[in-house]
């Protein structure tokens, strides 16, 4: 046994024994991004806990886990996964084991809208896709971006064009079928100027042995676009999910996302925001975990120009000897005068054995910002436990009703309504069982 | 009012509690029969809200000395939701907040519990719907209350309705009112106490906890209790209340130390 902290020697190349195996690319481009993501695996090395942001989440775990590309793909029927759909969300790509699934997804390819996979962007939308895949993700210095950049094929990719709203809900299912497989879930979407598109982005899985998602997602918004961006990571009781998000705001586009975090043994989702003037966004979590789970959020909102806006809650509800951790940067540059950036971490403890660590950032370089932070940390409140216990509710039901509480007011804020009820039934049970 | 035909509901026998070691009550007697209304009036730091949560069972209190007899039951043996379930109600003097959770959603849970450990049916949301909407109307509510999150963003008087609310639904027999008339204006106070005295009936009993007369004149007292230093020191009628107002706490005290002196 090594000790924890440590890294198994070979890791990372084992890792990428399958890469060569992938189809070529008919664009240049993407072959060199692939090769240069390679390169960059062999020189940048698995985080330990000695690394600053990895302080508080040991995956050395991980390393010890023969994951491998997935061999076989499983074929599954609709009826397998019916169970996992949104009402609302019709248009749906559906990945199984990071690959691909045409005969369960319904996508778009009308006037200008793609929900495609990447492959079929490639005519198309060669052009516009070229400027942000693989560019909006810092994955030189990130050793899961580069490998999943490494293992770059099978995509999400949405594509709106300028002034179009697409009324439909998007739905990402990335659905894990086997153990021992790693899988590199990715997604692109690009809102072109004026428009408007709201994505759901969701793992689950149907199995509960372990193995490892490692996703990426980038989205751009250009001037005056609107993306609303769920995410919900339901991944298997024994599941890795290292995930990296990069978000750009352009000129007065407004993002505005709720992630969730409720499976895998071990979880880290890193969500990077750049906003550009005038450019808004609500960031919005909720982790709820128990018994040995771990989930990590490390968030950095960048206010690289002036008059833009950011506002963050984050929630961590922990019980068993779970452990939260929460990491929100806010960078203010000197740029970026007349920023108003709020952010805030809230955090339940259900357990004397639960643990978090918050951790807010303030980096701020300009002089004429209102910013606003705030951290707490505790248990459920007496007097409110008391107040519902005098209305004849059992101490059991006060707490779990608080506690359902707590949680429902970042879910409240999905605005798909019958993903929502889903997400509060989840909510409402794993309280439950926690008491 | 006073009937006839009462039923002894609540007795307290030399109640003593402390709360972190430091006494509270010093031994209070009080006994209230069904059909009755009570004021228990006195001045700040006599121990009056202890009292009442004491009733309610909030655990930060503990009990050193006495007995609570509620309908014949030691209401110490019972857990906070049990007295609820039993029939005692506390109205809130800060009634908490619990944003996340739809009010509607919270009272129906609340009726239901209750109704199931008295052995009656439960409602499913439309019935319920109905029935509390019927309540409402008693305390002029509007029925944009049930959309919103439990007192989440309420101002002080829809949180005192809000609160008489549940007294309606919950059908108690010992209501405790603890300081329901404070930052209430006199709009509110007229609609909440309307409210109260339609719910008072010949079975049940309300207890008010208050700092101030003007509530007396809404809800008429057939009893005015004087609390000082964890005790009852003066029962009167309800022109009690007004030479309270008038005079002050102060020769209560007095009164009371001199009729202590003269009986040692």
């Amino acid at each position: 046994m090594s000790a924890p902290g440590t890294i198994n020697a070979g890791y990372l190349e084992s890792l990428l024994a399958g890469q060569p195996h992938l189809p070529v690319s008919p664009l240049a481009w993407l072959n060199a991004l692939r090769a240069e993501a390679v390169e960059r695996v062999g020189a940048l090395t698995v985080p330990t806990l000695r690394d600053e942001e990895w302080r508080f989440t040991d995956i050395s775990l991980l390393t010890k886990m023969p994951f491998h590309p997935v061999r076989t793909t499983i074929s599954l029927q609709a009826a397998d996964i019916g169970r996992f759909y949104i009402e609302e969300a019709a248009t749906r790509l559906v990945f199984v084991d990071g690959v691909y699934a045409p005969q369960l997804s319904s996508g778009i390819t009308d006037s200008g809208v793609a929900v495609i996979n990447l492959e079929a962007g490639f005519g198309a939308h060669a052009a516009v896709i070229e400027p942000y895949l693989g560019r909006l993700t810092e994955f030189r210095d990130n050793v899961f971006a580069a490998l999943n950049t490494a293992f770059l094929h099978d995509a999400a990719l949405i594509v709106v064009p300028r002034d179009i709203s697409v009324a439909v809900p998007v739905h990402l299912l990335f659905i894990a079928t086997q153990k021992d497989v790693v899988s590199y879930p990715r997604c692109l979407l690009l809102a072109e100027s004026g428009s408007a598109v709201t994505v759901i982005e969701d793992y689950v899985s149907l199995q509960e042995d372990a193995y490892f998602t490692n996703a990426v997602t980038e989205i751009a918004l250009v001037d005056n676009a609107r993306v609303n961006h769920i995410r919900v990571q339901r991944e298997g009781a024994k599941a890795f999910h290292i995930a990296n998000c990069a978000v750009s705001l352009a000129r007065a586009s407004n993002y505005q996302s709720v992630s969730v975090a409720f499976g895998a043994r071990i979880s880290r989702y890193n969500l990077n925001v750049q906003l550009a003037e005038e450019a808004e966004c609500a960031v919005d979590g909720l982790a709820l975990i128990s018994g040995r789970q771990l989930a990590d959020t490390h968030t950095c909102i960048d206010h690289a120009k002036p008059h833009a806006v950011s506002h963050q809650m984050h929630k961590c509800i922990v019980g068993g000897s779970a452990h939260a951790v929460f990491n929100g940067k806010i960078k203010v540059r000197q740029d970026a005068q007349r920023t108003d950036s709020r952010q805030s971490s809230r955090n339940l403890l259900l357990t004397s054995k639960a643990h978090v660590d918050t951790k807010p950032q303030l980096e701020i370089f300009a002089d004429d910002v209102k910013c606003t932070h705030g951290a707490t940390i505790g248990q459920l409140d007496n007097e409110e436990v008391f107040y519902l216990q005098s209305r004849g509710l059992s101490e059991t039901a006060a707490r779990n009703m608080l506690t359902y509480a707590f949680g429902a007011e970042i879910i409240e804020r999905i605005p798909i309504s019958s993903l929502k009820c889903q997400l509060e039934q989840t909510v409402l049970e794993q309280t439950t069982t926690q008491s | 009012m006073i009937y006839q035909d009462s039923r002894l509901l609540l007795e307290v026998r030399g109640l003593c509690a402390t709360v972190n070691g430091t006494e509270i009550l010093k031994g209070l007697d009080l006994t209230v029969r069904s059909g009755e209304v009570h004021a228990i009036m006195g001045p700040n730091g006599s121990g009056k809200s202890t009292f009442s949560k004491i009733l309610a069972g909030h655990s930060a209190y503990e009990v050193t000395g006495g007995t609570v007899m509620f309908e014949g039951q030691n209401l110490f043996d019972l857990a906070p939701e049990e007295r609820a379930r039993a029939g005692v109600f506390l109205a809130f003097q800060y009634p908490i907040e619990i944003p996340g959770v739809g009010n509607s959603q919270f009272l129906r849970l609340t009726y239901n519990t209750v109704q199931t450990h008295r052995g009656k049916e439960e409602l499913d949301p439309l019935e319920f719907d109905d029935f509390v909407r019927e309540k409402m109307k008693l305390l002029e509510m509007s029925p944009d209350f049930l959309e919103r999150s439990v007192n989440e963003g309420f101002s002080g008087g829809e949180k005192k309705r809000n609160e008489i609310l549940q007294m309606a639904m919950l059908d108690p027999r010992l209501a405790i009112l603890d300081e329901t008339d404070s930052g209430l204006d006199i709009d509110a106070l007229r609609i909440v106490a309307n409210g109260v005295n339609q719910l008072a009936n010949k079975d049940n009993a309300i207890v008010m906890v208050t700092h101030y007369q003007r509530l007396l004149n809404y809800i008429v007292p057939d009893y005015v209790h004087v609390m000082e230093a964890g005790r009852i020191i003066k029962t009167g009628g309800k022109e009690l209340a007004f030479e309270l107002e008038t005079r002050g706490y102060d020769w209560v005290g007095v009164e009371h130390k001199a009729a202590t002196r003269a009986a040692v």
